[in-house]
């Protein structure tokens, strides 16, 4: 078994209006000092087996063509075999 | 000659009729593509219309480039077939890379629906030549996801190619970088635009009929060609 965990962001310099809202929420229910907030998706993906050769590099190249549009958002990919 | 444009359904398409209803009006014979469909049927275009593919799931217009009816699109399009992406379709083109940048969430957080004025940047695209450059028109917009992103470097090259069809007026509506509403590819024969001129094809139900040219443009564009 092998789980997959894809985090995504937009890209910094993209404007991130849910983000946005968020932080002024934090701020109305009296969290001081929120200089920022990104809002971010998280894919878990469970696989079977070991994740290796090609399905690992498969899983990389979905990550930058599924899950993220890497015009405007980057990502992160960790795997736990 | 008849022409016939294509508009293509996919699960979750809202204006696929009304695109059908102003290809008709405009003098053309729409065809109906089925978002499963491995063939165009010998369309001479294809229109994208607006709605929320595959429910908006992941991304806008995320899902739908991967549907079987896309990969012949994208591949035909490449190659000149005259492709328009009207809302949801300009989104489902940019996630294809047909176009440049994206869209995303409006930057006030809320759904538009308004009747929005516009000015024709371009009237050298296929879908856009019966247009006056600087004329401007009233057409619909309704979306929550209409913000036109694109690098720095992006946005000075879709100016300088001329590939900016349309910009906002009287206000930006949604936060579009340098108020961008609508793009072309380099070749012009791909359009995105976020407004709806599918919507305003009739004096009965529209602001005005300010959305008939981008649809004679292509009839234009495909008699010429014959």
């Amino acid at each position: 078994m092998a789980r997959v965990v894809v985090n995504v962001a937009l890209k910094p310099e993209i404007l991130d209006p849910q983000g946005r809202a968020v932080q002024g929420a934090l701020g109305r229910l009296g969290l001081s000092g929120v200089s920022d907030v990104r809002q971010g998706k998280q894919f878990i993906i469970e696989l079977d087996g070991e994740l290796e050769g090609d399905r690992a590099q498969l899983v990389e190249k979905l990550a930058g063509e599924l899950l993220s549009n890497p015009v405007i958002e980057d990502f992160t990919l960790t795997v736990e075999n | 000659m008849d022409a016939r444009i294509g508009v293509v359904t996919f699960p979750g398409s809202l204006d696929d009729a009304d695109a059908a209803r102003a290809i008709r009006i405009a003098g053309a014979t729409p065809v109906a593509l089925w978002h499963g469909d491995a063939d165009l049927n010998n369309v001479d275009a294809v229109v994208l219309p607006g709605g929320f593919s595959y429910g908006d799931y992941l991304r806008c217009g995320a899902i739908a480039k991967f549907a079987p009816v896309m990969s012949v699109i994208i591949a035909k399009a490449q190659v000149g077939l005259p492709v328009l992406g009207i809302c949801n379709g300009f989104q489902i083109l940019c996630e294809s890379h047909l176009l440049p940048g994206a869209l995303t969430r409006n930057d006030h957080q809320h759904f538009n629906c308004r009747d929005q004025k516009l000015r024709i940047e371009s009237t050298e695209t296929l879908w856009t030549q019966d247009f006056e450059f600087g004329q401007e028109i009233v057409i619909p917009l309704k979306n929550g996801e209409g913000a036109y992103v694109a690098s720095e470097a992006t946005l000075d090259e879709l100016f300088a190619e001329n590939r900016v069809i349309a910009t906002y007026l009287g206000g930006n509506p949604n936060g579009s970088y340098r108020d961008i509403a609508g793009i072309s590819n380099k070749a012009g024969n791909v359009v995105g635009l976020m407004p709806h001129p599918e919507h305003a094809v009739e004096a009965l139900t529209g602001p005005t009929t300010d959305g008939i040219p981008f649809f004679t443009s292509i009839l234009k564009s495909l008699v010429g060609a014959a």
